[in-house]
C-alpha cells in the first residue's frame, strides 16, 4: 500500500480508534455504546473522533446502566447487530455481570447454536495510574470462567488493532481489556487497514533460554524489564505475553517451558482462583517433568486493590520478578 | 384512547389507571365503543387457544408428578393474558417470555414438542419452529427485559415496522434489570412492549410485601411509557390493549408498560406447596368468580356460538395434539453427550475439544 502522508506511530488507544473506526467504516451492523463514549470521545478518548464521523446513530451515548446497556446490547446482538459496548472502567462491570454470566455466553449453547451473542466488551483495568479506588481492577479471572466468553488482552499497539479487529469479527462475546498504563506509554508503526491477530495465539516478546516469564497486559512492560535487568547478569528470559487470556495459548506455554524448564508467571491480579493458577495447571499437564524448579508466581495480592497511596506495594515490580527469576535458577 | 400518561392531582394511582375490561366476568360485553371487536371468529379462536394451552398445562402437570418430565412452572389462571397477548404479534416480532410463558410461546406457533423437551431438561426444546423470533425462557428474573429493549432498538435501526414483547411478573418490577430495561427504552424509543402478568405473587412473597405501589403500570411514568392497567382474565382487554401499544411501537412512538391484573390458580413450580403462604380458598374464589375460561365461554354462550360438537371438538382436538406432543418428546433421540461441548463457541476451542473427547473416550462413545 502506497501513501503520500507518512503514518504517525500510534498508541494503544490510537490503535483501537483506528479498529473500531476501521470496523465502523467496514460493517454497518457494527455499533458502539457505552457511558460518554460520544460527544466526550470516551474517558480515555479511545472513541474519539468516532461520533463525528459515524454519527450518533451509530456511536450512542447510553444512560448510566451498565446491566441495561450490556443486556440490550445482547438483545441486539441476537438481532443482527454487532456492539462493542465500552464498560468505563472494568471495575464498574460488574453490574454486567449477570447479564455477561446467564446470558451473553450461554445463549449459543442454550439454543444450540440457533441464537449467538457477538459482542464486544471493551474494558480499560489495571492499576499503576493513580487511579480513583475501583478504577483498578484487574479481576480478568472472573471473566475467564466464564464458559463461551473469550477474554483478550493486548499489551501494544500492534496487537491492539488486530485483536480488536478479530474480537469484532469473532461470532462469540469477547472481553476486550485494556491495560490502562499502556494507553499512552508505547507508540509504534501500526500497518494501516484491517489486520487480525488471531485469538488464542500469544507471542514470544523476547526468545530466552533460562527462564520463561509468562505474563500479560500492563505487566509485560515489567516483566521486559526484569528480563533485560537480569540479561546484564547474563540470565536469559524468554518473555511470553499470552495476549488471550482465554483459550490460553496452551502450545506457545509448553513449548517455552519445556525448553527453559524454569517458569515464573507475572499477573497483577489477585492470586486466588487466578489466570496464573490456569497458566500453572497446564505446565503441569503438559511440561512436569521438565521442570527444573517449581513454578513461581509473582502477583498483586489477595487484598482488595489498594488506594493509589498503597498501590506500589500492590503491584508486581521488575525486582520482585528478577528475585522469582533467581530463586528459580538458583533453585 | 386509554393511553395514561400521569396522575391528576388528588387522584389516586389506583383511580389514575383505572383497570380496563372489555368483557366483564359474566361475559357480557362491557364496552360499545370497542364493540367491533367481538366477533364470532375472534372469540372462538381466543376460547380454543385457552383450552388448548389449560390443557396442555394439566397434562404438564401430570406429567411431572409421574416423573416424565421435570420439575414445571404451571400458569393454569393466566390463559387470556397469554392467549390475548401472544394473539395481537406479527409473525415478524420477537417474543421474549420466562419460564411461565409457554402458554404464550405456543400461542404464537412454538412447538408443543419442544416446549414439553425443555421441561426435561433438553436445549434441543429452546428451537424456535423456523422463522420465529422466540427467545429461550428467562430464568433470572426480568435479565430478558434489557435483550428485548434490544431487539427491539435493532429493528428501528434496521428500519422495519418490528416491535419486541417482553414478558415478566410482579416481581420483576423490583429488580434493576426491569428499570434499566425501561429507561433504555424510553431513552432510544425502541418499539418494544413491556407486558407484565401481574399474578400479585412472586413465590411465595405478595404485592402488598414486594411493593408499597398499588399499582404497577405506575411505574412506566418515571420513564415517561405510557402505561395501562388491564384486567389479565379478560382476553379481549388484553388483545385490544397490546395491539394498540403495537400500533404505538410500529408507528415509531416508542415503548409501553402494560399491567396484566390475573391469578396464578397453582404453586410457582411444581416443587412448592402454595397452601404454604396463601390462602387456596382465594385461588378457588378466583377461579369461581373471575376464571378466565369460564368468561370467553359465557360469552360465546350469550352469542349463541357455543355449539355443543365445535365445544367438544376442540376440547378433543387439544388433547390428541398434545398427547402427540408427549409421544414425540419421549421418542425424542436420547442426550448426546457431544452436545454439551458442541454449542459452547461456534468454533471450538483446543481445551473443549480434549475435554470432549475425554468424556466421550469415558462413556465409550462414538466421537462424531
Amino acid at each position: 500500500m502506497t501513501s503520500s502522508v507518512e503514518r504517525k506511530p500510534l498508541t494503544v488507544a490510537g490503535a483501537i480508534n483506528e479498529a473500531l473506526s476501521d470496523m465502523l467504516r467496514e460493517d454497518e451492523r457494527v455499533i458502539l455504546l457505552g457511558e460518554d463514549i460520544g460527544q466526550n470521545g470516551g474517558v480515555f478518548r479511545v472513541t474519539e473522533g468516532l461520533m463525528e464521523t459515524y454519527g450518533e446513530e451509530r456511536v450512542i451515548d447510553t444512560p448510566l446502566s451498565e446491566a441495561g446497556f450490556v443486556g440490550a446490547a445482547i438483545g441486539m446482538a441476537a438481532n443482527g447487530l454487532k456492539p462493542v459496548v465500552e464498560i468505563q472502567f472494568l471495575g464498574f462491570i460488574y453490574p454486567a455481570y449477570e447479564q455477561l454470566m446467564t446470558h451473553a455466553v450461554r445463549l449459543r449453547s442454550r439454543t444450540m447454536g440457533h441464537f449467538s451473542v457477538p459482542i464486544v466488551i471493551r474494558a480499560p483495568y489495571g492499576a499503576g495510574v493513580r487511579a480513583p479506588e475501583i478504577h483498578c481492577d484487574s479481576t480478568e479471572s472472573i471473566f475467564t470462567h466464564m464458559p463461551g466468553m473469550k477474554v483478550v488482552c493486548p499489551s501494544n499497539p500492534y496487537d491492539a488493532k488486530g485483536l480488536m479487529i478479530a474480537a469484532i469479527e469473532d461470532p462469540d462475546p469477547v472481553l476486550f481489556l485494556e491495560p490502562m498504563r499502556n494507553y499512552r506509554s508505547i507508540s509504534e508503526e501500526v500497518p494501516e487497514g484491517l489486520y487480525t491477530v488471531e485469538i488464542g495465539k500469544g507471542k514470544r516478546l523476547l526468545e530466552g533460554q533460562d527462564v520463561t516469564i509468562i505474563t500479560w497486559g500492563a505487566m509485560t512492560a515489567v516483566s521486559m524489564k526484569a528480563a533485560e535487568a537480569l540479561s546484564k547478569q547474563n540470565i536469559s528470559c524468554e518473555v511470553i505475553d499470552l495476549r488471550t487470556l482465554s483459550p490460553i495459548d496452551e502450545d506457545l506455554i509448553a513449548s517455552s517451558v519445556q525448553k527453559t524448564g524454569r517458569t515464573v508467571i507475572v499477573q497483577e491480579a489477585h492470586p486466588q482462583s487466578s489466570v496464573a493458577n490456569d497458566v500453572l495447571s497446564i505446565i503441569n499437564e503438559t511440561s512436569f517433568l521438565y521442570q527444573k524448579a517449581p513454578v513461581a508466581k509473582v502477583s498483586g495480592f489477595d487484598t482488595p486493590v489498594p488506594y493509589f497511596g498503597y498501590e506500589d506495594f500492590y503491584l508486581p515490580t521488575p525486582e520482585r520478578v528478577m528475585q522469582a527469576v533467581m530463586k528459580a535458577v538458583d533453585f | 384512547m386509554t393511553m395514561i400518561l400521569g396522575a391528576e392531582r388528588g387522584r389516586t394511582m389506583e383511580e389514575a389507571y383505572p383497570i380496563q375490561q372489555l368483557l366483564d366476568p359474566e361475559g357480557k360485553w362491557a364496552n360499545e365503543e370497542l364493540k367491533p371487536l367481538l366477533t364470532e371468529e375472534r372469540t372462538k379462536s381466543f376460547f380454543e387457544n385457552m383450552v388448548r394451552i389449560r390443557t396442555f398445562d394439566r397434562k404438564a402437570i401430570s406429567l411431572q408428578r409421574q416423573g416424565r418430565i421435570g420439575t414445571y412452572a404451571p400458569f393454569e389462571g393466566q390463559e387470556a393474558s397469554q392467549v390475548g397477548s401472544a394473539m395481537s404479534l406479527s409473525k415478524e416480532d420477537w417474543l421474549f417470555p420466562t419460564y411461565r410463558d409457554h402458554g404464550a410461546t405456543m400461542t404464537f406457533g412454538h412447538s408443543l414438542c419442544n416446549v414439553l423437551l425443555f421441561w426435561n431438561g433438553r436445549n434441543e426444546g429452546n428451537i424456535p419452529p423456523e422463522g420465529l423470533k422466540i427467545f429461550p425462557p428467562g430464568i433470572p428474573i426480568a435479565t430478558q427485559i434489557p435483550h428485548a429493549a434490544g431487539a427491539a432498538f435493532a429493528e428501528k435501526k434496521k428500519g422495519t415496522k418490528n416491535a419486541a414483547i417482553a414478558f415478566f411478573g410482579d416481581g420483576a418490577t423490583s429488580e434493576g434489570d426491569f428499570h434499566e430495561g425501561l429507561n433504555f427504552a424510553s431513552v432510544f424509543q425502541s418499539p418494544v412492549i413491556f407486558f407484565c402478568q401481574n399474578n400479585q405473587y412472586a413465590i411465595s412473597v405478595p404485592q402488598n410485601k414486594q411493593m408499597k405501589t398499588k399499582t404497577i403500570a405506575q411505574k412506566g411514568l418515571a420513564y415517561d411509557i405510557p402505561s395501562v392497567r388491564v384486567d389479565g382474565n379478560d382476553v379481549f382487554a388484553v388483545y385490544h390493549h397490546v395491539t394498540e401499544a403495537l400500533e404505538r411501537a410500529r408507528s415509531g412512538n416508542g415503548p409501553t408498560l402494560i399491567e396484566a391484573v390475573t391469578w396464578r390458580y397453582g404453586a410457582h413450580t411444581t416443587a412448592d406447596d402454595p397452601s404454604k403462604y396463601r390462602n387456596q380458598q382465594e385461588s378457588q374464589v378466583r377461579r369461581d368468580r373471575f376464571d378466565p375460561i369460564t368468561r370467553i365461554e359465557n360469552c360465546l354462550k350469550a352469542n349463541g356460538w357455543d355449539e355443543e360438537n365445535w365445544m367438544f371438538g376442540i376440547k378433543q382436538k387439544a388433547v390428541e395434539e398434545i398427547d402427540q406432543a408427549v409421544e414425540e418428546m419421549e421418542r425424542f433421540p436420547p442426550p448426546n453427550p457431544a452436545v454439551l461441548f458442541d454449542h459452547v463457541y461456534k468454533n471450538p476451542v483446543p481445551s473443549l475439544v480434549r475435554q470432549k473427547e475425554y468424556l466421550l473416550d469415558v462413556l465409550g462413545a462414538d466421537n462424531s
